[in-house]
C-alpha cells in the first residue's frame, strides 16, 4: 500500500466535492477519499468475519440434529437426519410449552423495560440538552458516576430492598431496574443537543405551543434516529439480561428465555435430570433470531444514531 | 463520545428572562428518570453501606459491628484471589479485544475492503447474542466429548488441551467475551472515525504522510475519546465478570470455583452462604476498586490529550 502521489492542483479541485468517498473518481486516481481496494486486507477481514460467524453457523447446523446426531456427527457439518422442524416443535411443546411462556415473559420485560428505559432516556436527554436548570450539573455528575458503579455490585442490595418491598419473584423486580439506562440518557443528551435546533423550539414557543406539546410535535420527530439507537441497545440489554432475573426470580413461570435455557442446560448435570441438548441448541437459535432480525432491519437508523452520538469525539 | 465533558461542549444557553420557569420545565423532563434512578441506583448504594456495618447471626440476630466487615474483606484471601484473577483477565483480554476492534474499525474506515457492509454486520452480530447463548455455544464447541475440540482430536488423532481445564478456562472465557464484544467496540470506534473530517487525511497526505502515519498521527488521536470510553466500559465489564464463568460452571465444576470472580463470590455469599451483610461489603469494596481504576483510565486518557 504505497502512498498515492498527489498534486496541489488536484487537491484544490477535489476539495469542491463534498463527499468524495461516495463518488467514483473520474480518472483512476487513488487518494484518501477514494483508495484502492485491497485483496489482502479483505482476506484478513474475512478471517475476523469467520471467527464472528463460526459459532453462529455451528448453532444453525446443530439445531438440525437429533440428540443422537449431536453426539456422533462432526460439529460443523450436518448429520444424516434433518431434524430442525422436529426440534422446533419439541422446543415449543416440551414441559407444557414452557418455552413459549419464557418467550412471552422476555417480550414483556423488553416491551415494558426497554420501552420505558428509552422513554425516560429520551425525556431526560432532551431536558438536559435543551433546558438550563438548577441541579443540572449534579444530575450529570451522579449519572456519570453511576455508569462506573458495576451494576452487579448493586444487585445484592437491590435484591434485599426489593425483597423487603415484596417485589422479588414478580415481573416488577426485572422491569424496574431495566428502566434506567445511563448510556441511553447520555446518548440522547448528545443527540438532542445536535439534532434539535434551539431556534426551532423558540419559534414554537413564540407560537404559543406548550413545552410538552413542543416536545412531542417538534422535537420527537427530529430525535427518531437517536431513539431507535437507544431502543435497540436497551432491547439487547433486556433481552439478554441474565444476572438480574437470576437473583430476582425463583419461579420458572416468570423466567426470561436466558434463564430458561440455562435451566435446560443444567438439567443434564442434575441427578435424575434428562439431558435435552437438542432443545438447548434449538431454543438458543430461536432466542437470537428476533434480535438479529431487528438489527438487520433497523441497521440504517441505529448506525446513523450512533454516529451522531460520537460527533463530539 | 466525550462522556466526561459534554457539559462544556458549547451548548447554547436559553434566553435569560424565563430562566426560573425554564428551570422547572427542565425538571419535568429529567425528573422521571431521576426518580427511578434514585430507586434503583442511589437507594441500593446507601442501603448496602448501611448493611455493611451490621452482622446477621443465627444466634443473637442483627448487631452493629462497625468496620469489622471491611476488615474481614481486606484480609479475605478468596476475595483477593478473585480480584487477582479478574485483573489478570483484564490485562490480557481487554487489550486483545480492543486492539482487534480498532483494527477492524480502521479497515472498515479505510475504504479498501471489498464487501464492507457485509463485514461490518458480520463482526457486529455476536453482540446481539445473549451471554447465556454465547456461553452455551462456546461451551459445546469447547467440549471434548461431542464438541469441535473432540471432533478435531478424533479426526486428526491428536489430543488438544482441554479448554475447560483449570489452567485454560480463564483464557477460554476470555475468548467468549472477546467474541461477544469485538463488534460492539468496533462500532464505537468506527462511528467515531466516520465523523473525523476527511480534510485532515488529505492535509496529512499532502505533507507526505503514508497510510500508517495517518493512522497513528491523525486517526487514533482523533478518536481518543471513544478509545477511553471503550476502555472504561471494558474495565468495568471485566471486574463484573459473572455470566460466562457462572454458566460454564456446570461444564467445568473443577475449574471454576464458587469464588472464581468477585461477583461470583458475592453471589455465593448472599445466596448460598446467607452472608448478605458481608456480601454487601464485598460489593462495595469492589465498586470502589472499579471506580478508582476507571477514574485512573480516564485521567490517563485525558492527560495524553493535553
Amino acid at each position: 500500500m504505497s502512498a498515492p502521489s498527489f498534486t496541489a492542483e488536484q487537491t484544490s479541485r477535489r476539495s469542491t466535492h463534498r463527499a468524495p468517498a461516495t463518488r467514483r473518481a473520474p480518472r483512476r486516481r487513488h487518494t484518501a477519499g477514494r483508495p484502492r481496494r485491497s485483496m489482502v486486507l479483505t482476506l484478513l477481514m474475512g478471517l475476523t468475519a469467520l471467527y464472528a460467524l463460526m459459532p453462529l453457523a455451528w448453532l444453525v447446523i446443530n439445531a438440525t440434529k437429533t440428540q443422537k446426531g449431536l453426539l456422533d456427527s462432526f460439529g460443523l457439518w450436518f448429520s444424516g437426519d434433518f431434524a430442525l422442524w422436529d426440534n422446533i416443535s419439541q422446543t415449543l411443546t416440551y414441559d407444557d410449552g414452557i418455552f413459549v411462556r419464557w418467550f412471552l415473559n422476555t417480550l414483556l420485560y423488553v416491551v415494558v423495560g426497554a420501552g420505558g428505559a428509552t422513554f425516560l432516556a429520551v425525556l431526560g436527554g432532551y431536558g438536559l440538552a435543551k433546558f438550563d436548570f438548577a441541579g443540572k450539573r449534579a444530575v450529570f455528575a451522579t449519572v456519570i458516576g453511576a455508569v462506573a458503579v458495576p451494576a452487579t455490585a448493586l444487585a445484592v442490595p437491590t435484591f434485599l430492598m426489593f425483597s423487603k418491598m415484596g417485589l422479588t419473584n414478580t415481573p416488577w423486580a426485572v422491569i424496574i431496574p431495566s428502566l434506567i439506562s445511563p448510556f441511553g440518557l447520555y446518548l440522547m443528551w448528545v443527540f438532542a443537543a445536535e439534532a434539535v435546533p434551539t431556534e426551532l423550539l423558540e419559534a414554537a414557543r413564540m407560537d404559543g405551543s406548550g413545552e410538552l406539546r413542543t416536545f412531542f410535535r417538534v422535537a420527537l420527530p427530529l430525535l427518531t434516529p437517536g431513539i431507535v439507537t437507544v431502543l435497540l441497545f436497551t432491547m439487547v440489554q433486556t433481552w439478554n439480561n441474565y444476572f438480574l432475573p437470576l437473583i430476582m426470580i425463583k419461579n420458572p413461570d416468570w423466567y426470561p428465555l436466558t434463564l430458561g435455557l440455562n435451566a435446560w442446560n443444567q438439567q443434564a448435570s442434575t441427578a435424575g435430570g434428562q439431558p435435552v441438548f437438542n432443545l438447548v441448541i434449538t431454543g438458543s437459535l430461536l432466542t437470537i433470531v428476533p434480535l438479529i432480525i431487528a438489527f438487520l432491519l433497523l441497521q440504517r437508523y441505529w448506525q446513523s444514531g450512533l454516529a451522531a452520538g460520537s460527533v463530539k469525539g | 463520545m466525550t462522556a466526561v465533558t459534554p457539559i462544556t461542549t458549547g451548548r447554547r444557553p436559553p434566553a435569560r428572562g424565563s430562566r426560573s420557569r425554564r428551570g422547572r420545565v427542565g425538571w419535568i423532563f429529567v425528573g422521571p428518570f431521576m426518580a427511578v434512578f434514585a430507586l434503583v441506583f442511589l437507594a441500593p448504594i446507601v442501603y448496602s453501606l448501611y448493611l455493611s456495618f451490621f452482622r446477621d447471626q443465627l444466634v443473637g440476630g442483627t448487631s452493629f459491628v462497625g468496620l469489622d466487615n471491611f476488615q474481614r474483606a481486606f484480609e479475605d484471601e478468596q476475595f483477593w484471589a478473585a480480584v487477582g484473577r479478574v485483573t489478570l483477565f483484564l490485562a490480557v483480554q481487554v487489550p486483545v479485544m480492543l486492539g482487534l476492534a480498532l483494527l477492524v474499525a480502521l479497515a472498515l474506515d479505510s475504504g479498501r475492503l471489498y464487501g464492507k457492509s457485509f463485514f461490518r454486520i458480520a463482526v457486529f452480530l455476536p453482540y446481539a447474542v445473549p451471554a447465556v447463548v454465547a456461553t452455551l455455544m462456546w461451551g459445546f464447541i469447547y467440549g471434548t466429548r461431542f464438541g469441535l475440540v473432540g471432533n478435531i482430536n478424533e479426526a486428526l488423532g491428536v489430543s488438544l488441551p482441554d479448554p475447560l481445564s483449570p489452567s485454560l478456562v480463564l483464557a477460554s472465557i476470555g475468548n467468549i467475551v472477546t467474541w461477544e464484544f469485538i463488534g460492539y467496540n468496533m462500532l464505537i470506534f468506527y462511528s467515531a472515525l466516520r465523523v473525523v473530517p476527511k480534510s485532515l487525511y488529505e492535509a496529512a497526505e499532502i505533507d507526505g504522510a503514508g497510510q500508517w502515519r495517518i493512522i497513528t498521527a491523525v486517526k487514533i488521536p482523533a478518536i481518543r475519546g471513544a478509545l477511553v470510553i471503550a476502555t472504561i466500559f471494558s474495565v468495568i465489564g471485566s471486574f463484573q465478570l459473572f455470566n460466562e464463568p457462572s454458566i460454564l460452571q456446570s461444564l467445568a465444576p473443577n475449574a471454576i470455583t464458587t469464588y472464581f470472580t468477585p461477583n461470583l463470590y458475592t453471589f455465593t455469599l448472599s445466596f448460598s452462604g446467607r452472608q448478605q451483610n458481608y456480601a454487601a461489603t464485598v460489593s462495595l469494596v469492589m465498586g470502589v476498586v472499579t471506580m478508582i481504576i476507571a477514574y485512573a483510565v480516564q485521567l490517563r486518557g485525558m492527560r495524553k490529550e493535553a
